[in-house]
Parts: structure tokens; C-alpha cells; sequence
């Protein structure tokens, strides 16, 4: 009897033990496969994006199906035009709201701010396109650089306002009380103490704000509307990287489908630098604070 | 007036100006509260805007907008269930397949990888969500179709074509083709959040259980799962509300297709896919509305998904004490 027992908790000792063991495996397995799709994205757009890529593709406009050359520096500069209005509207807000968030995080407009900065992060960039539309485009009658920027800039405040707060929350207490001790106001304090030594917590938001919005083509697609020549009149429709890439991508024509890889090594390029550009600031600056 | 004079009347504005304004305080103080409020400005904005547009398609077809097929812009019909059922139908498949391998990821991240790894690990997954969508798209258009979702579909089809949502012929741009990147698109979202709901279980929660004899995967298992599933499952909802609201990989993939259909193997149309295609064609007011309408749809389904998950995550991070977390 009991070396049956004993067999038995032996055996349902083993298969626990190989339980553990295969799902512990999978966890890892789940990783690997999560990353692949990253490296075999990369790759494929270095190596299609790599071959056509040359000096005029910086700095010549698009040509016509079936001519080769030409680039999309149009693209460049739209892109450039749009993410620098974004910015204009974004940061400055962005940034004042945060320090509004990180004094008074209790009182009712400082929830309200945190839950809308939570519920503007979770709206799909197309409906802030749409948005834009209505409050941009039909007043002016017409797809403009202006709008694009306006929509980029909803898209992008949550990301500022976010990271401007937490970065904020990381200095230190003590540098604020010794500020105020001194007899600086508030305002002093705030601008000139607390966020210089949040600067670079801050700047890597807004990195990752800039990031984020310079790869959005959906709510371009509504309000800057696209350009194939150079444009720099933000009351005009303009192009942009990732809209280029789309309507190449999308057209029936070869040469086309090679430019949007090249377009796309370009836009890549952009985004994953300053992305890991910023991450890496992060961790560098959370390791000189001692959080690890 | 002496110089001295001068200097004297000028501190002394300066003095009362700054016993006015509370040394400057006052107007700052009323700056950032209109930056804050700004910004619930703009969401409230958003929603007014979307309410007020759509009202020519809400007032023509009411409520049954929502679950009429026909989309005749010709005809001026507009009905918007096949792109809700696109929308829901590919977004759910991608949270399926997305959260068994995002689980993985945040316990392999969270209890497993030794410290050198954790790091670069989970900067790579992050970067899964730094990838432009329109990247994405032309990815999934150009290699990830035909070398593997179009393989798996006649695979798919062949062999449990019987069963509806699997129905034939393959096409290649599908409705799994848009699911397949959806799920790739938000791993990041719900691994990261999930990884930081595993972090904030209290270490004495681990301890307890294997110290009672139970193995690493049972202590996973039966003890950390259930400790933060509201978060795990708050985690989920914010993957769901990404993949809704996805807009050019999807369009780029899912064939643009009014297929009245279940087969994931169809080609299908979401709702944003429906919007940013058609969005700029729209020749006359109502047409311009139904799909001002869809947006609608869209942001409340957003809103009410976004809301839910963020009162399950807090709900965990306000359960477990500060110094619990590792």
C-alpha cells in the first residue's frame, strides 16, 4: 500500500516537475517570438530600404512612375514642417500642465488633467484627425500644413505632459523646500529650479513624443492632406515620411514599392534614434539617481 | 527727481506689484491651472466636435446605423455594421493570440530573466511599439503575407474550412492578415503593463508559496495571476482599446472588403480603415457625416474601454502597499 502511495506521489512529483519546467520554457519562447518580428522588420527594411538609397533621395523631388531617381525631400521638409508645429503647440501646454499636475495632484482639476491625459493617450489618432478636420480644414476651407501640426500636437501632448510629471516627481523635495527658503516665489521655483533639474527627463519625453507622432499617417491623410511637390506655406497641404511611404506602398507600380522601403529606412531611422536615444537617457539618468 | 528718488519709487512699484501678484505667483499659478485645464479642454472639444458633425447621419438613421449592413454611398445608405464587426472581429482574435505570448513575456521579464538580460529584453520588446504603423503595414503587405499568413491560411482553409470563421478560399490581405499584425502591434502594450502588475505583487506572496513545496510555475500560476488579475486583465483592455482604434497597418493589410462574411481568411474593413479611406472622398455632407459618425462610435468605445482599464489598474496599484514593491 504504501509503495503504491509512495509511486504515485513520486510520479505526480515528476510530471510538476515537468510542468515547471515546460512552462517556464514556453515564457522565454513567447520572448524570443515577440522579438523576432522586430528584427526581421528591421532587417528587411535595411536591406530593401539599403539598395536604392543615395544622396538625391535627400534632396530631389519625387518623379513620375517609371522614372528613376528623384527623392522625397519634400517628404523631408513636410515631415520636419509638421513635427516643429506639433512641438510649437505641444510643449509649452504640455509642459505648463505638468507642473500644474506635479503641485496640486489632488485638488479636482488635477485629477480631471490626469484622467484626460490617460483618456487623450487612448484616442486612436485617426478620430484626432477627424477632430482636427472639423476645427481646422472647414473653418479654412481647405487641407493645410496647420491642421496636420494640430492634430500631431493632441497626439503628442499626453506623451510631454506624462513624462514632464513623473520627471518632475523624481527631484528631490529637499531642492524645493531650499529654493523656497530663500525666499523664491512659487513660479521661480518651478521654472527655474525644479525644471532644469528635470531637463533631461524631459527633453527624453519630448524625444519620445516626436518619435511617436513623426511615424502617424493616419491623421495626416485628413488634414495636411499630402503634396507631391515642395511646400513650406503651412496654409497649404503638405507631405509627409509616412504618408509617403503609404500612398507608395499602396500603388501598383514596382519602382514605387521600392521607394517606400527607402522612405521607410529613412523614417526608421528617424523614429528607433531617437527612441532608443531616449530610452537610453532614462536609464542612465535613473541609474545616477540610485533607482536601479 | 534725484537718481535716488527714481530707484527708491521704482522698488517701491515693484513691491507693491509683487504684494499684488504674490511675487509673481498669482498670474503663474493662473497659467498652468489654464494649461491644465486646456487640456481637459481638448478632450471634452473632441467629443463635442464628433458629436456636433455626425448629427446630419445620427438625425437620418438613428441608432440603426449601428446594425444595418448596407453602405451605399451611391444610394445615400449608410449602415455601419460591417466595419464594427471588422473592428471587433480582428481586434479580439489579436488579443487572443497576443495575450498568451504577452504573459510569457511579462513572467519571463518579471520572475525569470536573469538581471543582465531583463533589460535589453524588455527595451526590445518596447521598441515593437515604436515601429511606425505604416511600417508595419508595408512589412505585413509585402513579406509578412506572403511568406506566412497566406501559408497558414490555405493551411487554415483546407483543412477546418468546415468551420465558419475558417471558411475558404485563402485570399492573401485578410482579416487574420490584419489580426496577425494587430497582435504583434500591441504585445508591448499589454507585456509592459502586465510585467509591472507582476512587479507590484509583494515578494512575501512568492514566498509563502514555495514554501509551501509549490514550483515556480505553480507560484506563478495559482499565486501571481490571480493576485493581479484586474491588473493583468486592465492590461488586456488597453491592448483591445490600441487595436480598435489602428488605423494604417490595418487598412494596409485587411483588403478594404465589404465581405458580409465571419472567415477570418475574407478580406474585411474596419471602422478606421473605412474613415481614413474614404474620409477625403466624401462628396457630400451626409456621407462626411456617417463617417464622422463611425469616428464617434470609435471614441466612445475607446473612451468607455480606456476608463475601465484604468480603474482596474489603479484598483491593483492602490491594493498593494508602497513598500511591498520591488
Amino acid at each position: 500500500m504504501t509503495v503504491v502511495v509512495r509511486a504515485q506521489s513520486r510520479q505526480r512529483y515528476l510530471v510538476r516537475r515537468i510542468t515547471n519546467t515546460v512552462m517556464l520554457g514556453l515564457t522565454g519562447l513567447a520572448t524570443v517570438v515577440a522579438i523576432i518580428p522586430l528584427l526581421w522588420i528591421v532587417l528587411y527594411v535595411l536591406i530593401q530600404g539599403g539598395r536604392f538609397l543615395s544622396f538625391d533621395f535627400f534632396t530631389k523631388l519625387p518623379t513620375p512612375v517609371g522614372v528613376p531617381g528623384g527623392g522625397v525631400v519634400n517628404a523631408i521638409v513636410g515631415s520636419a514642417i509638421l513635427v516643429t508645429l506639433a512641438c510649437i503647440f505641444s510643449i509649452p501646454i504640455g509642459i505648463l500642465a505638468a507642473i500644474y499636475a506635479s503641485a496640486h495632484p489632488n485638488t479636482r482639476l488635477g485629477l480631471s488633467l490626469r484622467f484626460a491625459t490617460d483618456v487623450l493617450s487612448g484616442i486612436p489618432s485617426i478620430v484626432v484627425g477627424i477632430f482636427a478636420y472639423t476645427v481646422v480644414v472647414l473653418p479654412m476651407h481647405q487641407f493645410s500644413a496647420l491642421a496636420g501640426g494640430v492634430a500631431l500636437s493632441i497626439i503628442m501632448l499626453p506623451t510631454v505632459t506624462r513624462t514632464t510629471e513623473e520627471m518632475l516627481k523624481l527631484v528631490p523635495n529637499s531642492l524645493r523646500e531650499a529654493s523656497l527658503s530663500l525666499g523664491a516665489p512659487e513660479w521661480k521655483t518651478s521654472l527655474r529650479v525644479m525644471l532644469p533639474a528635470a531637463l533631461e527627463g524631459v527633453v527624453t519625453g519630448i524625444m519620445l513624443g516626436i518619435a511617436r507622432v513623426a511615424g502617424e499617417a493616419a491623421p495626416l491623410m485628413l488634414t495636411s492632406f499630402g503634396n507631391s511637390f515642395m511646400n513650406t506655406d503651412i496654409t497649404h497641404p503638405i507631405a509627409a515620411l509616412p504618408q509617403t511611404i503609404y500612398i507608395y506602398a499602396v500603388a501598383p507600380y514596382k519602382d514605387w514599392h521600392d521607394k517606400a522601403w527607402t522612405t521607410a529606412l529613412v523614417l526608421m531611422t528617424l523614429v528607433l534614434g531617437l527612441n532608443i536615444t531616449a530610452r537610453l537617457i532614462i536609464v542612465w539618468r535613473r541609474r545616477k539617481l540610485g533607482l536601479g | 527727481m534725484s537718481v535716488r528718488g527714481q530707484v527708491q519709487k521704482r522698488s517701491l512699484l515693484r513691491r507693491r506689484l509683487g504684494r499684488i501678484t504674490g511675487h509673481g505667483d498669482y498670474p503663474f499659478n493662473l497659467i498652468i491651472a489654464a494649461a491644465a485645464l486646456l487640456v481637459v479642454a481638448i478632450v471634452i472639444a473632441i467629443g463635442y466636435q464628433l458629436w456636433s458633425n455626425s448629427t446630419l447621419s445620427r438625425v437620418a438613421f438613428g441608432l440603426k446605423f449601428l446594425w444595418t449592413t448596407t453602405w451605399d454611398p451611391v444610394a445615400q445608405q449608410f449602415g455601419a455594421l460591417p466595419f464594427i464587426m471588422g473592428t471587433l472581429q480582428t481586434s479580439l482574435l489579436a488579443v487572443v493570440l497576443a495575450v498568451p505570448i504577452s504573459l510569457g513575456i511579462a513572467i519571463f521579464l518579471a520572475e525569470l530573466a536573469p538581471e543582465w538580460l531583463r533589460m535589453p529584453l524588455g527595451f526590445l520588446v518596447e521598441l515593437l511599439a515604436a515601429v511606425p504603423s505604416v511600417v508595419y503595414g508595408l512589412w505585413g503587405l509585402y513579406v509578412f503575407i506572403p511568406a506566412l499568413v497566406r501559408p497558414i491560411s490555405v493551411f487554415l482553409a483546407r483543412y477546418l474550412g468546415s468551420i465558419p470563421l475558417f471558411a475558404g478560399p485563402a485570399y492573401g490581405p485578410s482579416r487574420l492578415a490584419a489580426s496577425l499584425v494587430l497582435t504583434i502591434m500591441i504585445i508591448p502594450t499589454i507585456s509592459a503593463v502586465s510585467r509591472d502588475v507582476f512587479l507590484a505583487v509583494p515578494r512575501s506572496q512568492r514566498e509563502a508559496s514555495l514554501a509551501l513545496g509549490a514550483t515556480q510555475w505553480e507560484t506563478i500560476w495559482q499565486v501571481l495571476i490571480p493576485y493581479g488579475l484586474s491588473g493583468i486583465l486592465g492590461a488586456v483592455i488597453l491592448g483591445l482599446g490600441r487595436a480598435l482604434g489602428e488605423t494604417m497597418a490595418v487598412t494596409m493589410v485587411i483588403g478594404n472588403n465589404l465581405d458580409l462574411s465571419l472567415s477570418a481568411l475574407h478580406p474585411g474593413y474596419t471602422m478606421a480603415s473605412v474613415i481614413v479611406n474614404e474620409f477625403t472622398e466624401a462628396t457630400y455632407p451626409l456621407y462626411l457625416s456617417a463617417l464622422i459618425e463611425i469616428g464617434l462610435a470609435l471614441f466612445a468605445l475607446t473612451l468607455l474601454l480606456n476608463l475601465f482599464a484604468r480603474l482596474l489598474v489603479w484598483n491593483v496599484a492602490r491594493r498593494v502597499p508602497q513598500e511591498a514593491r520591488v
